[in-house]
């Protein structure tokens, strides 16, 4: 069972508190919107969360995704656009 | 209860203080409000403390109400200090103070369970520190035993003064005062 984080684009307003809190899980892009790096390991879990309710527009979420396991989502490695980038 | 002075002391004693303490929590929101990644302190420390401030200053309020209760001197209830009603001590500045506490009361409910409630209603109801704040400075002015003393007047003045200064501040730097400046100039 993975957890990731999804960013609802709506309500992001790009203050990057998530990316100060969680810089192992998210980056900023060059207009300051979070960009996922990737799924959300167990020993971050807990930060997660805490990110998760730092955000002042309650943009971020955690996802628990019991059947996904390898498939890449939207989110992880782009912005609002959704492209996948090279990392 | 008791008629020994410590109750009234102590309820002075917090009341002066809330008014620093929660000035200080209002000038945080303000700086939250506006702050970003990058800046010389990180946006999530400005919000940390907005909060625990907010929530030393509930604790704070609390024990001035509860000072006020305790005190014999003046009869006041303890449903009195949710409810402004058939106040026999200066009734209303007192209600005046009742109110702000009920309103700060609900700002914290609602910032408790801020992730349950639509991020709208809780900005609406968070809006009301504002006046809240100010019923606050109000009733410190209105129904303090030291207001005229020099340095409560320069609390209220210098907590007043701050405030503004950081509402300009704030304002100068968002887009709105800028496009509105700007159609006037047209």
């Amino acid at each position: 069972m993975t957890a990731r984080l999804e960013v609802e684009w709506p309500a992001c307003r790009a203050r990057g508190l998530c990316s100060e809190l969680l810089p192992e899980l998210i980056d900023l892009d060059e207009w300051g919107y979070p960009i996922v790096l990737g799924p959300v390991p167990d020993s971050l879990e807990r930060s997660a969360r805490a990110t998760v309710r730092a955000c002042p527009t309650l943009a971020l979420r955690l996802v628990r995704d019991p059947t996904d396991e390898g498939r890449p989502h939207p989110d992880v490695g782009g912005g609002p656009a959704g492209q996948m980038t090279a990392r | 209860m008791t008629t020994d002075p410590l109750a009234w002391f102590l309820n002075r004693g917090t009341g002066i203080v809330l008014v620093a303490v929660l000035t200080g929590v209002v000038v945080l929101g303000i700086r939250s409000a506006g702050a970003s990644a990058g800046g010389r302190v990180p946006a999530f420390v400005i919000a940390a403390v907005h909060r625990n401030l907010g929530v030393l200053a509930v604790v704070l309020l609390a024990a001035h109400a509860g000072a006020a209760v305790v005190d014999q001197y003046v009869d006041i209830r303890w449903w009195q200090m949710f409810a402004p009603w058939r106040l026999s001590y200066q009734p209303p500045w007192l209600a005046i103070g009742v109110l702000g506490l009920d309103v700060l009361v609900i700002v914290l409910a609602t910032s408790l369970v801020r992730d349950r409630m639509s991020h709208r209603g809780w900005q609406v109801v968070h809006a009301m520190a504002y006046p809240a704040w100010i019923l606050g400075e109000l009733h410190g002015l209105g129904i303090g035993t030291d207001t005229h003393e020099p340095w409560a007047t320069a609390t209220y003045a210098g907590t007043v003064a701050v405030v503004v200064a950081s509402l300009a501040a704030r304002l100068a730097c968002t887009e709105w005062l800028a496009l509105a400046l700007e159609r006037t100039r047209r």
